[in-house]
Parts: structure tokens; C-alpha cells; sequence
């Protein structure tokens, strides 16, 4: 069965049209990097597959269902930092925060609720941070813990928006493996949602690069061509492959770094790496 | 002290509002509102001077003002009640409509000094009574939404993926809040709401890493700093309003300042 099919999906966003008339199966299991520029619709797929927004036009469907708001089939970490970040409460209540949360209630887990919580937290090597205050952990330890937190409820589906980011390579490296392992032990299909394309080279099955309101989904090799990416982007695009790594150039500049540089502020691309490992919690950041 | 009958009834109205105030602060603070509250307090003013001026009891004007304020401003969205401007402007608006009913009704000085500012030690049976009623639909009403309520304010996102209605929990707590502001007015004044409702609250949330403990130790410390200001009042005839602000003002900096990294990551 295909864990995500889209039919003739259009989807727009304040009268902005984002994608236009796509169709695409995601088989059950798979790994698929979510690729594409700032504004190509990343956020806005997931979105839509959660059933946040439903599509102008077409049908999506989430292992053979209509997509529907608030699906325990789903596990999803957003990309927006939320505001918890500077709250000294430990991570084991901010996860705890999240199970059954959609039922009223007193939130005070019971038995099973804790045992899903420790079990979460040991699928994602977070038992160490559980009782440490949110404050006073690393963007990369905060990442681990909203993995957790994805998966709780045992979803079959992972959505990931943005997990990569204002993270530094080593750490972008780890919590690729981490979603790795996580799909093979567990089985589960994920859409993991980047700017970057490097990070997810040797792990992802396929990638689906969107850009101009259209999609290609396919294998690196077939997706990642000068051909494909230039109809996407709409402009002349050139594919740099150099040790290993693929640079998505145009006129001479790295896509994709230049890309991530303008949203974060500040660059995190290869010339500049600097450490994000550090106790003091990332600022907000406006990006959609 | 308690051989008083104002006195008893002080402590029975701290004690009730300051429950109240402990529990819902905690939220209040947790979902960055403080601010909100802070407005919702302001515009109360403008319904116990206008309650007064149509000649019915203070506290009915405060509650239903606030209720609707709440409501109202939960239903234009969830992020209005962190626009600082949107809000400032309510606040300054609501006080100025507030004096101008004062305007009108001459007689209202020492009145006024006690919606303001608070007069515990005014508090009679009725009133009390009409406090425990509403706090307890409050904090009822609260425990019920708690779950989803928390949900929604630590991962909005991830709540509203799952099906948690981020604006009807929005509306819901703000009216909780609305009730509770109310209250909180009749100890301290809608001009210091903030020392019962956020500054037990805050304080907690410097010193539990858990929700259950931060909204246990908010309530007792919201009902200590009340307590004790009353009494302090009691023995030094110095205003109570001005006890329980200089107690919470001290638990808060006293919670905050040993570890200063941690206040500089708070902000």
C-alpha cells in the first residue's frame, strides 16, 4: 500500500498558488527527502498531508484515507521553534505534553502513557535529556527530544519539516542517521524536508524536489540533473558532483547554500561551519 | 488578628482567589499572555465604574467586562493576545473610558482607590460567596481543558496536527483568565493583578521542571505571598496590596537572580 498518494493536487496558500497538478505515490516504508527552494511549498506539502490545508484541487491520501486533520497514523515534528525552548521545564514534560494531548482532561500521564514516553525516548537515545530543563539543551539535543515527540502514538508515517536546520554538519550527520534507523527498525515511512540535499546522500530512497509550483519525485541520481532542477527552479541550473557531495549551481552560486543562508540570517553553507552546540537556545526565528 | 470578622473574610477571599490566580497564572504564563491578563484587568475598570455608575455591584461590572473581553479578543485570533501594541492600546483605552464614568459619578474617589489598588480587608460575605462560586467553575472548567490546553500552548503546530482546535482553547482559556483577573481585582486592584496572578506563576516556572508541580507550587505561593501580605498589613496598617506586590516581586527576583544564565535564556 503506499503510505501518501496525491491525484491532481493543487494546492495555494493566501490566493498564492504553491503547487499545481501533481501526482506522485510514496510506498509505505520508504525514505523521501523533501527538497526544493524557500517558498516551493515544503512546509505547505506536509500541511496538506496532515490535512491543515485542504487542496484547491485533487486528493490526498494517507495510507488509502483522505487525508484528515488530526490523524494518529502521523507522526509530525514542526519546523517553527516553539516558545518552549526557553521554558526550564525538563523534556520529559514537554514530550509528555503530546500524549493523548487532543483528549480533555488533567494532563497527568498514567502507567501506559509513561512507558510510551520512556519508550519513545529510548528509540531516539534521549533518556539522558529527559530530566534536564528544555533551556539547557543543545539545538541538536532539542531536535532528538521533538523526534521523540514525533513519535509518539506509534505512527506509521514521520513528517519531518526542517530538522536540519541552524544545525552544524556533525549534528546534521547524527539525526540523519537517527531518522534512518528509526525507518528501518521501525518500518515507518518518512518525509524528511530540507534545504540542504548533502546530509541525506546514502539515506534517503528518493527525493522529491519541488519548485515553480511542480514536483519531481525519483531517485538522486534521476531527480539531481541539470535538466530537471532547471525546470523547477526556472532558471538555467548546473549539477556539480565532487567528492562525493552534489552542488546545485546557478550562474555560479550554490543554490542551496545561498538558499539557507538567506533564510537563517546568517550562513551556516560550507565555508563558514560553526558550531550551533551550545547551551543557550536558538533566537525565534520568523521563517514560515 | 482573626478575631475580626474583615479579617476572616480577607483570608477567605485571598485564600479562594489566590487558587484561583496560582493555577490559571501558570498557564497564563507558560503561553506568553502575561500581557494579555495585564489588558484584561484594564478593561475590567472601565466594567466596575460603569456597573457602579448604572448602580450594580462592582464585581458583576468587572466579571462580565472581562468575559467579553476575553472572549473577544480569543476569537480574533490566537496571536492577538501577544500583540504588545493592539493590546497597549485596549489597556490605555479602558482606563481612560474608566475615568471618564468616574467623571460622572463624583462621589466614586475612595471607590475607585479600591478597584485600582484593592481593599481586601472591604470584602464582605456576599462577595465571598460569589467568589467561590465562580472560582470553582473556573478552576473546573480548567482541570478539563487542561491536557489539550498545555498541548496546545507548549507544540501549537504539532496540537493543531492532531486535531486540537488551537482557537477554541484560545477562547476558552482567555475567558478562564477573564474570570480569574476579575477576582484577582478584588484582593489587590486591577492595577496589580499581576502580583497573584504572574508573579506566583513565573516564579514557579523558575523552579519545577514539571507542570503538576509548577501549578501546585504557583498556588502555594500565590497563597502564601496573600496570606502573609495580609497579615503584614494587619499589624503595620500599611496597605495589603502593597504587602502581597513587594512579596511576590521578592519570591520572583529571589527564584531568578542566583542563576542569572537562566534569566538571560528566559527572555
Amino acid at each position: 500500500m503506499n503510505a501518501v498518494e496525491l491525484r491532481n493536487v493543487s494546492l495555494a496558500l493566501g490566493g498564492r498558488a504553491i503547487l499545481d497538478d501533481i501526482s506522485l505515490d510514496i510506498a509505505a516504508g520508504e525514505f523521501v527527502g523533501v527538497l526544493g527552494p524557500n517558498g516551493a511549498g515544503k512546509t505547505t506539502l506536509l500541511r496538506a498531508i496532515l490535512g491543515l490545508l485542504p487542496p484547491r484541487r485533487g486528493a490526498i491520501r494517507v495510507f488509502g484515507r483522505a487525508a484528515t486533520r488530526g490523524s494518529a497514523e502521523i507522526g509530525y515534528m514542526p519546523q517553527t521553534r516553539s516558545a518552549a525552548a526557553g521554558l526550564l521545564l525538563s523534556g520529559r514534560t514537554f514530550l509528555a505534553a503530546a500524549v493523548n494531548g487532543h483528549r480533555l482532561g488533567l494532563p497527568l500521564p498514567g502507567k501506559a502513557q509513561r512507558a510510551e514516553i520512556d519508550q519513545a525516548l529510548a528509540r531516539v537515545g534521549a533518556e539522558g535529556l529527559a530530566e534536564r530543563p528544555l533551556a539547557q539543551l543543545s539545538g541538536g539535543e532539542r531536535q532528538r527530544l521533538l523526534l521523540a515527540q514525533a513519535l509518539i502514538g506509534q505512527p506509521r508515517l514521520l513528517l519531518l519539516d526542517e530538522p536540519l536546520i541552524s544545525l552544524d554538519p556533525r549534528h546534521q550527520a547524527e539525526v540523519v542517521a537517527l531518522v534512518a534507523s528509526l525507518q528501518r527498525t521501525l518500518g515507518i515511512t518518512v518525509l524528511f524536508s530540507t534545504h540542504e540535499l548533502n546530509p541525506l546522500l546514502g539515506a534517503v530512497d528518493r527525493v522529491l524536489y519541488l519548485g515553480n509550483g511542480q514536483a519531481a519525485l525519483g531517485t538522486v541520481e534521476a531527480v539531481i540533473t541539470g535538466p530537471v532542477l532547471s525546470r523547477l527552479y526556472g532558471a538555467e541550473i548546473e549539477v556539480v558532483r565532487l567528492g562525493g557531495r552534489i552542488f546545485v549551481m546557478s550562474g555560479g552560486h550554490d543554490m542551496e547554500s545561498a538558499a539557507h543562508q538567506h533564510e537563517n540570517g546568517h550562513g551556516h553553507g560550507e565555508a563558514h561551519p560553526h558550531s550551533h552546540d551550545h547551551a543557550l537556545p536558538e533566537p525565534e526565528r520568523g521563517d514560515a | 488578628m482573626l478575631s475580626y470578622d474583615f479579617m476572616q473574610n480577607a483570608f477567605a477571599a485571598a485564600t479562594i482567589v489566590a487558587v484561583l490566580a496560582g493555577a490559571v497564572g501558570y498557564f497564563l504564563v507558560l503561553r506568553g499572555q502575561t500581557f494579555a491578563g495585564h489588558a484584561l484587568a484594564h478593561v475590567g475598570f472601565t466594567g466596575a465604574t460603569g456597573a457602579v455608575l448604572i448602580g450594580i455591584a462592582p464585581l458583576w461590572g468587572l466579571v462580565l467586562m472581562t468575559l467579553a473581553a476575553g472572549i473577544g479578543m480569543g476569537f480574533i485570533g490566537e496571536r492577538f493576545a501577544q500583540r504588545d501594541v493592539a493590546i497597549g492600546i485596549v489597556l490605555s483605552l479602558s482606563l481612560g473610558l474608566g475615568l471618564l464614568f468616574l467623571h460622572f459619578y463624583t462621589a466614586f474617589a475612595t471607590e475607585a482607590a479600591a478597584l485600582l489598588f484593592g481593599n481586601v480587608l472591604a470584602v464582605d460575605r456576599d462577595t465571598i460567596r460569589i467568589l467561590l462560586a465562580l472560582g470553582a467553575i473556573t478552576l473546573a472548567t480548567l482541570a478539563v481543558i487542561a491536557r489539550p490546553l498545555l498541548f496546545a500552548s507548549l507544540q501549537p503546530e504539532l496540537a493543531e496536527a492532531k486535531g486540537v482546535s488551537l482557537r477554541l482553547y484560545g477562547v476558552l482559556f482567555l475567558a478562564i483568565v477573564a474570570v480569574a483577573t476579575a477576582e484577582c481585582a478584588q484582593i489587590v486592584g486591577v492595577l496589580l493583578v499581576f502580583a497573584l496572578m504572574v508573579g506566583p506563576a513565573a516564579t514557579a516556572q523558575r523552579l519545577a521542571g514539571s507542570v503538576a508541580a509548577g501549578v501546585v507550587l504557583a498556588v502555594l505561593l500565590a497563597l502564601g505571598e496573600a496570606w502573609l501580605g495580609i497579615a503584614l498589613a494587619f499589624y503595620t496598617d500599611w496597605p495589603s496590596s502593597f504587602w502581597i506586590t513587594a512579596l511576590s516581586g521578592l519570591a520572583y527576583f529571589a527564584a531568578a537572580l542566583p542563576r542569572p544564565r537562566q534569566v538571560a535564556q528566559a527572555g
